[in-house]
């Protein structure tokens, strides 16, 4: 059975998620990359506030192509990006600005999947390159912050409405499907060497 | 006859097709995957890009945000005195705005963004003069995740074809759950350093049900993809049957000393585009008919 959350999550809701269960969220969500976390990080170490509240928030990495109708944006596909881009500023976004959600695809390394853990946090996994799907989980679009660092790596904020099917692949007690099937793909190199003729 | 105007039309309209329908041999691979898939995971993550590629159609939209930088490979008549280049570059500046396009292209240090997709070498153009009377312009509108997995090893020659097999399976494990995968992997061997790696990129041009001409290296295409297979990546890196769609192989001559050999890691969303432009402004439209 398929669960909808509406954010901002609570650390209790993103607890009660176990990893391999699917969500479907509704409410309001934040596009954030690479350059949202390099600025974010650079404010909150200069005491700067930085333009919206991402306490509980589902942050979405995403670089969406927008289109502007008369003085209104739209969203005309939105898929995830890479999100190992960034593992290395992730635990400190996390424990700076508590997110309640990561929306990304291809999973994040341990010290991250540690943060989620420690403050309370989901990574859910969006399918790549499914982008119209995901744009018809956007039912509005309520502005956009930091659009000088590019229409990619602005922060849009999105309504989103049954956006998904989004796959709990980490969840806050340290379950990670991506490592899971890293196990199981290092037992099945075995054979791949082997059908390769490839010393193991 | 045709003008600058008209190269520039037929390139909006080629990137417009490009990014909003796969060619055919890739979006059959993908339907069969879908269908040969068993476990609750993958499926639903090869559902998801199949409803995606139907709806993207249907509303005539880019399949994927990330339309990629556009690199393109041009043949030309030896009489051509259109400026085909300026036709290019105005044609992605106009296409950017009009299907529309995600304005990638950035200045590499400074990162700043124009917001048309035009830069310094930018569209990228690899040039070709032939027999033919006409103009013929492909594209690759290709994302950066998938990009960034490419790799280059300069191999000594003893290390052979089993160097090249361990390049290519370290590559792969590598590129993990990274690239949107099921992948496509183009495979430039020999040449020079940056020839193998331009020669990854053009092993992506063909169509992947397609095995190279020489049947030594088409067997190696079949044995590496096959091999691929079995490591249970799966769609989006959950896990699956389906790690890779295809694997391409390009080759050139090189030299006695030297082993080159590149990756170029392409996602599902395998998306090349060609528009053939006749003297008498035809266009026709061979990886995206009607």
């Amino acid at each position: 059975m398929a669960k909808r959350l509406k954010t901002p999550l609570s650390e209790s809701d993103a607890r009660s998620l176990k990893a391999g269960e699917t969500v479907y969220l509704d409410g309001i969500v934040y596009t954030g990359r690479d350059e949202v976390h390099i600025h974010a990080l650079d404010y909150a170490e200069k005491g700067k506030k930085v333009p919206v509240d991402f306490k509980g928030s589902a942050l979405f990495h995403c670089g969406p192509i927008m289109r502007k109708v008369g003085e209104k944006w739209e969203v005309v596909a939105a898929g995830p990006t890479t999100s190992s881009r960034m593992n290395s500023l992730e635990p400190q976004f996390i424990e700076k600005f508590r997110p309640g959600a990561i929306i990304g695809k291809g999973g994040m390394s341990q010290p991250t999947v540690d943060a989620m853990k420690k403050f309370g946090c989901v990574y859910l996994a969006i399918t790549g390159g499914a982008a119209v799907l995901a744009a018809k989980g956007v039912k509005d679009v309520k502005g956009v912050e930091w659009y000088e660092l590019g229409m990619p790596e602005a922060i849009w904020i999105m309504e989103a409405d049954n956006f998904g099917p989004l796959t709990v692949a980490i969840d806050a007690h340290g379950n990670n499907l991506f490592a899971d099937v890293g196990v199981k793909v290092k037992e099945n190199e075995v054979k791949v060497r082997q059908k390769l003729g490839l010393k193991s | 006859m045709v003008d600058e105007k008209g190269v520039q039309n037929a390139v909006v309209e080629l990137l417009r097709r490009t990014v909003v329908r796969l060619p055919k041999d890739v979006e059959s691979a993908i339907l069969k995957a879908y269908a040969n898939e068993t476990d609750e995971v993958p499926k639903m993550q090869l559902k998801a890009i199949v409803d995606n590629i139907e709806l993207a159609k249907k509303t005539t939209t880019p399949m994927c945000q990330d339309t990629g930088v556009t690199i393109f490979y041009v043949s030309l008549p030896r009489d051509c005195r259109v400026d085909v280049e300026k036709g290019i570059v105005e044609g992605v500046r106009r296409a950017t705005k009009e299907v529309p396009l995600r304005p990638n292209a950035v200045h590499p240090i400074t990162r700043k963004n124009p917001g048309d997709n035009v830069g310094d070498r930018m569209p990228y153009i690899n040039w070709k003069v032939w027999d033919k009377d006409h103009i013929e312009i492909t594209v690759m509108t290709k994302g950066a995740g998938s990009e960034n997995m490419s790799q280059l090893a300069m191999l000594t020659p003893s290390a052979g074809v089993k160097g090249i097999k361990e390049f290519a399976l370290s590559t792969v494990l590598r590129a993990g759950s990274n690239p949107c995968p099921p992948t496509i992997i183009g495979l430039g061997i020999g040449g020079s350093a940056d020839i193998s790696m331009k020669l990854a990129k053009e092993a992506l041009l063909r169509p992947i049900d397609q095995r190279h001409k020489d049947p030594e290296i088409a067997k190696l295409e079949t044995e590496l993809l096959e091999a691929m297979n079995m490591l249970g990546i799966g769609p989006m890196g959950l896990g699956g049957k389906t790690t890779m769609l295809g694997l391409n192989i390009e080759y050139a001559y090189c030299h006695t000393a030297s082993l080159p050999v590149a990756i170029n890691v392409q996602c599902w969303a395998g998306r090349r585009g060609t528009v053939r432009i006749h003297k008498d402004g035809k266009l026709e439209f061979p990886t995206h008919e009607g």
